[in-house]
């Protein structure tokens, strides 16, 4: 009797010392794995410190040679002797143009598919369409380069544009918007419309999740009330979801003007501002990616400037998507 | 006001329009896929994948660095970006959920998922290649890795915001000590979306051309020094199609292929994931 209570007591002693030496094996493995979440999350923060401070770094010596004549300057003369000069005025240009017309094309064509698969589309065949929607987003961005640089540039160039141009000849504004002097395959406008099918998805995918956030209840009082379907939808869903419908289109124009491979391919890469959108442009990210490689000195920190600046642009509009997005998502909650 | 008529014309009208707008949105992907199939399957030999890119002028040839280099710098990029994404949107989903930070931290992430890739190409460049005095593999691993992480975070935190708390409570009135609930239960609850999340990731740097522009550069030899410029496919086929070779175009329709190939599958094989999970 007194041996076995005696070694169960041993055996107690084993087990407490065991189960102290494990727990505080648990303590030390808990503060680890929480401290690690915990630094890889700040990580994040650090990420974009990081790219902002490298950005200022590797600007500094253009922003100091050039300052705010960089922002208004046309010319773009990397080799130009003694001193090169450099303006940012012709990719700030042509990045703000080809997102502009690539919005002015997607958009409409992103909410009324939005609206088909939400209000028309029999549920059997929502999921093919939405999938083949949106897994152009899957399509990487120098595949759409190729294909708009081989397929769809020179079936405008030959096919469509001349005829745009030959239609608005006679008519003022319109005739120097779609001058033909340089219809070709390489231009403002096909990298605009390449941008605008990179850019459907986006806006596809956003426009379907917050028509679906509004209460049934809503719609079904409308339809009531006798709206017909359009009603409807210009009525009460889009009123609805207003700030969720911009908030995607803002996230879809922070893709666009940041967009590169593809436009890199088809815009022509030329400096210079023209007034018609056939004409070869540029923008910031195709310079930076046609150039950069074989760039040294005040060139490359020039380059490294319009980085900068995209990365301030694209930084406004999508933080400005994202409040939104979020005071739609507040409002869901509540 | 119109008579009924009228405005139900009106609305069949427009939603007309809206059918429209679906057809011709849907045409792009087969328009695409068509143009690829078409250039890039008459190249499709063996020698793709067991020989390395020719030089100019030369026949025959095919992508077999250039595939490697991919995959490794693809597999050393979600292999850093990845835990460091789980981690992180484990913090934002179980000990951050309620801290101050952890909506600051999910507004940059989501600025940095849709910041322009050639951004971080230029980061990689100041922060890595000018020290290191190189392009290199390691350099366009890491670029890679910038953009694996925001994707990763993103998914994580949500997939585990999607975990019942009663399962965390559950585990917790076991005695289980805090990490152990996340990792023994909360992962096994999310990980249908936490793998979704990681090959959503490597779909989507799979492609990317941009950042590996002035970070690795290219190579024309087979090279597995991770310090030194290293062959990929997304710069070879950059470097390729502009070229009046007709092989090297042939070869970069090729690798077009492929990388479509690659990259939809894994698009979908993540979409099928997702759905799973769904549907439980």
């Amino acid at each position: 009797m007194t041996t076995i209570s005696e070694s169960s007591k041993k055996l107690d002693m084993a087990l407490s010392k065991d189960r102290a030496r494990v727990l505080k094996s648990l303590v030390l493995s808990d503060k680890l794995f929480s401290f690690a979440t915990r630094a890889a999350a700040y990580a994040v923060l650090v990420l974009l410190a990081g790219i902002i401070i490298s950005l200022i770094i590797g600007a500094w010596p253009a922003m100091k040679a050039f300052g705010f004549e960089f922002l208004v300057t046309r010319r773009w003369a990397p080799q130009l002797e003694p001193e090169p000069v450099l303006g940012a005025l012709a990719p700030i240009y042509g990045t703000l143009v080809s997102s502009f017309i690539a919005m002015l094309i997607a958009v409409p064509f992103g909410l009324g598919i939005a609206i088909f698969l939400t209000e028309l589309c029999p549920h059997s065949i929502r999921r093919p369409i939405r999938l083949s929607i949106e897994l152009l987003a899957g399509i990487p961005s120098i595949i759409y380069g190729m294909w708009g640089f081989f397929v769809l540039g020179p079936f405008l160039a030959n096919y469509i544009e001349p005829s745009i141009v030959a239609a608005v000849a006679n008519i003022p504004v319109l005739n120097s918007i779609f001058s033909g002097e340089m219809v070709s395959n390489l231009s403002l406008f096909n990298a605009s419309l390449i941008l605008a099918i990179m850019i459907l998805p986006f806006i596809t995918a956003i426009a379907v999740d917050v028509f679906s956030t509004v209460p049934p209840v809503l719609k079904e009082a409308a339809y009531g009330i006798g709206c017909t379907t359009w009603e409807v939808v210009n009525n009460v869903v889009l009123p609805f979801t207003r700030v969720g419908v911009v908030g995607g289109v803002m996230l879809a124009l922070g893709r666009a003007l940041g967009e590169t491979m593809a436009v890199t391919f088809i815009i022509g890469n030329s400096f210079k501002i023209s007034g018609s959108i056939f004409a070869p442009s540029t923008t910031i990210s195709a310079a930076i990616a046609s150039e950069f490689a074989e760039s040294e000195g005040l060139h490359q920190s020039a380059l490294i400037l319009l980085g900068l600046l995209l990365f301030v642009l694209t930084f406004i509009v999508l933080a400005s998507a994202r409040f939104m997005l979020m005071r739609l998502e507040k409002r869901a909650g509540a | 006001m119109a008579s009924y008529a009228a405005r139900r014309r009106y609305s069949t009208f427009i939603m007309g329009l809206c059918l429209t707008a679906t057809g011709i949105g849907v045409v792009w992907l087969f328009l695409i896929l068509f143009s690829l199939l078409v250039n890039g399957i008459p190249g499709l030999t063996f020698a793709v994948f067991t020989e390395m890119t020719p030089p100019p002028g030369e026949h025959g040839g095919g992508l077999l660095n250039a595939i490697f280099g991919s995959l490794l710098m693809t597999i050393i990029g979600v292999g850093i970006g990845a835990p460091i994404g789980i981690l992180a949107g484990t913090y934002l989903a179980e000990y951050g959920r309620h801290s101050k930070i952890t909506p600051v931290i999910r507004f940059i992430n989501d600025i940095l998922l849709s910041a322009p890739s050639i951004i971080i190409g230029l980061f990689v460049y100041g922060a890595v290649v000018v020290p290191m005095r190189s392009f290199s593999a390691v350099a366009g691993s890491i670029a890679l890795a910038v953009i694996v992480i925001p994707v990763v975070v993103r998914t994580t935190e949500d997939m585990l915001l999607l975990v019942p708390n009663t399962l965390r409570e559950a585990a917790s009135a076991l005695g289980l000590p805090r990490s152990f609930v996340i990792r023994r239960v909360a992962y096994r609850a999310a990980r249908a979306g936490l793998i979704t999340g990681v090959l959503l990731a490597v779909a989507r740097v799979g492609g990317e051309t941009a950042p590996l522009l002035f970070t690795v550069l290219s190579n024309q030899f087979w090279s597995v020094n991770l310090v030194k410029p290293m062959a990929n496919l997304p710069v070879t086929i950059n470097n390729f199609i502009n070229n009046p070779d007709a092989n090297w175009k042939q070869l970069a329709w090729t690798g077009a292929l492929l990388i479509t190939a690659a990259v939809l599958s894994l698009n979908i094989t993540a979409r099928f994931f997702g759905a799973s999970k769904d549907g439980r």
